[in-house]
């Protein structure tokens, strides 16, 4: 018997990451790193004026107690919370097995020592530079 | 048919980098800078004001500590919106790498250069 | 003594015949069912008794064979063991697996799948020739735990259904493959690491991954594909920059 073979039929990609919740959240941790690219602007702006000067240097302070850049760094907060959490969220999947007392460590475990370890560094720097302004 | 290696990880290994630092800097330093001093929120305007800045960024480790932070926040953004890009269809072809890949590079070398510029 | 069916539930269908359409279509079945019925007999319900073109792939209705993968409501799974109680009363839409291209109704092209699990040496390379009379190779429980569940895979493909990378790029070695790629690198009676090396390497191997994860999501065994490619990402980094800063070394390493 001769039967036609048809090319299998392929279907688009177009709107993938609509398709289900998962993808969407997905898409917004890996759109934190256009705030993360933002900050670090925002920063190498500030060296560069410190680098110009004090006038210079005090212009960019200027610009920080703008309106719009205050919407801003509300936006750039939020966005590197959702990055840490993401981050340490996902870091199990990154990690070979890890044994501890001959059991294997959770990958809860693995999140929580994460998130720890970012809620203890945010406290860290808040401190330091309190200590610092002394 | 032999598969070309991919030159994939030097790239990943600094988003994974600056990952990891703004993951765990990133908030506290937003804050800071971005809405507490300019607010006078628990910290005094003095926080950031010219000579103390300028004596972090003159001090050896204040530059290392401040250039680790700018770049490799740059090439972590850099990485992942390349990614992004081709998540939406965009192809990694040369130009969207030497976009990603190059404003990072660009920061980078900017910020060097004026942290240099400061003097020690 | 067989119970009275009252119920009904409708199912939506992808259906896709190339020689009478360029297109898939949506067909709507009305299929009586009991509680005890799952998605994969409904299908069969609706061959059985309305439309014996319907065409899709099954055969232990356990769970374990990996053949009847499809798209049900929008997510990958398998239909022997997804409940039409659960839907109802529906209407259920059922589709052939995601990313996969479509050969006829719910069956999709499984041949490039295969291809590139046959790249992988999916096998143990022993380490050094082994006589008969050396006898078997010595296993510690945390050896084993090391690739138990990379080893449950069942070649079901829901996982390249779930994966948005393989679906962009279909010549991406997918999550599925490369779990099975370290099941074999990480089993302390192999010593192939080297020779799969190139496959992880490549720029369709782990790199074309960036860790959405919902592979491990959607796997019925609890392979988590995700993992085995991810934390190869480290050993292929480590491949990467050893040739320059230890040219003599072993490559591939210790997974």
């Amino acid at each position: 018997m001769n039967v036609k073979r048809h090319p299998p039929y392929r279907r688009p990609m177009t709107g993938w990451w609509k398709r289900d919740p998962f993808f969407m959240r997905y898409m917004l941790r890996e759109t934190t790193a256009f705030a993360v690219a933002a900050y670090a602007i925002v920063l190498c702006v500030g060296v560069v004026r410190l680098a110009q000067g004090e006038a210079a240097w005090n212009g960019w302070l200027q610009g920080l107690r703008s309106p719009l850049s205050l919407l801003l760094h509300l936006v750039l907060l939020l966005a590197f919370v959702i990055h840490a959490y993401s981050w340490f969220q996902i870091m199990p999947k990154t990690l070979p097995m890890i044994k501890m007392g001959g059991e294997q460590v959770s990958a809860g475990a693995i999140q929580r020592t994460g998130w720890s370890a970012a809620a203890i560094a945010t406290v860290l720097v808040l401190a330091l530079a309190a200590w610092w302004q002394s | 048919m032999s598969k070309p290696r991919s030159n994939a990880p030097i790239f990943w290994l600094m988003f994974g980098a600056g990952g990891m630092l703004s993951a765990l800097l990133g908030t506290a330093l937003v804050f800071i800078t971005g809405l507490a001093v300019p607010l006078g929120w628990f910290y005094s305007p003095e926080l950031l004001s010219y000579p103390r800045v300028l004596a972090l960024a003159q001090h050896g480790l204040g530059k290392l500590f401040l250039l680790a932070v700018i770049a490799l926040f740059a090439w972590h953004a850099a990485h992942r919106i390349l990614c992004s890009l081709h998540d939406i269809g965009i192809h990694k072809g040369l130009v969207a790498k030497l976009c990603c890949y190059g404003s990072a590079f660009a920061i980078s070398v900017v910020a060097a250069v004026n942290l240099l510029r400061v003097g020690f | 003594m067989s119970e009275t069916i009252t119920k009904s539930i409708v199912i939506e269908v992808m259906r896709y015949r190339p020689e009478q359409e360029s297109e898939p279509v949506w067909e709507r079945f009305t299929v009586p069912y009991t509680d005890d019925m799952s998605v994969l007999q409904g299908l069969q319900a609706i061959k059985d008794d309305q439309d014996g073109s319907l065409s899709f792939r099954w055969s232990c209705r356990m769970a374990i064979c990996g053949s009847c993968g499809m798209m049900i409501n929008g997510k990958p799974m398998l239909s022997c063991q997804t409940f039409l109680r659960d839907f109802a009363p529906g209407p259920i839409r059922v589709e052939a697996l995601a990313h996969l291209p479509i050969e006829r109704d719910l069956v999709v092209s499984v041949e490039p799948f295969v291809k590139k699990l046959e790249s992988v040496k999916p096998y143990i390379i022993p380490k050094e020739p082994r006589a008969l009379a050396q006898g078997e190779y010595l296993q510690t429980p945390e050896e084993l735990e090391r690739i138990e569940q990379y080893s449950s895979c069942i070649n079901c493909m829901l996982c390249y259904a779930a994966c948005p990378q393989f679906g962009i790029d279909p010549e991406f070695t997918g999550p599925g493959v490369l779990a099975l790629l370290h099941r074999y690198n990480a089993d302390s009676r192999d010593g192939g690491q080297a020779e799969r090396m190139e496959v992880l390497n490549a720029q369709d191997g782990v790199w074309s991954c960036t860790a959405v994860g919902y592979c491990s999501e959607v796997c019925p065994k609890g392979v988590d594909p995700a993992r085995a490619v991810n934390q190869n990402k480290m050993n292929s980094a480590t491949d990467y920059f050893k040739r320059f800063l230890l040219p003599g070394s072993k490559r591939g390493g210790k997974p």
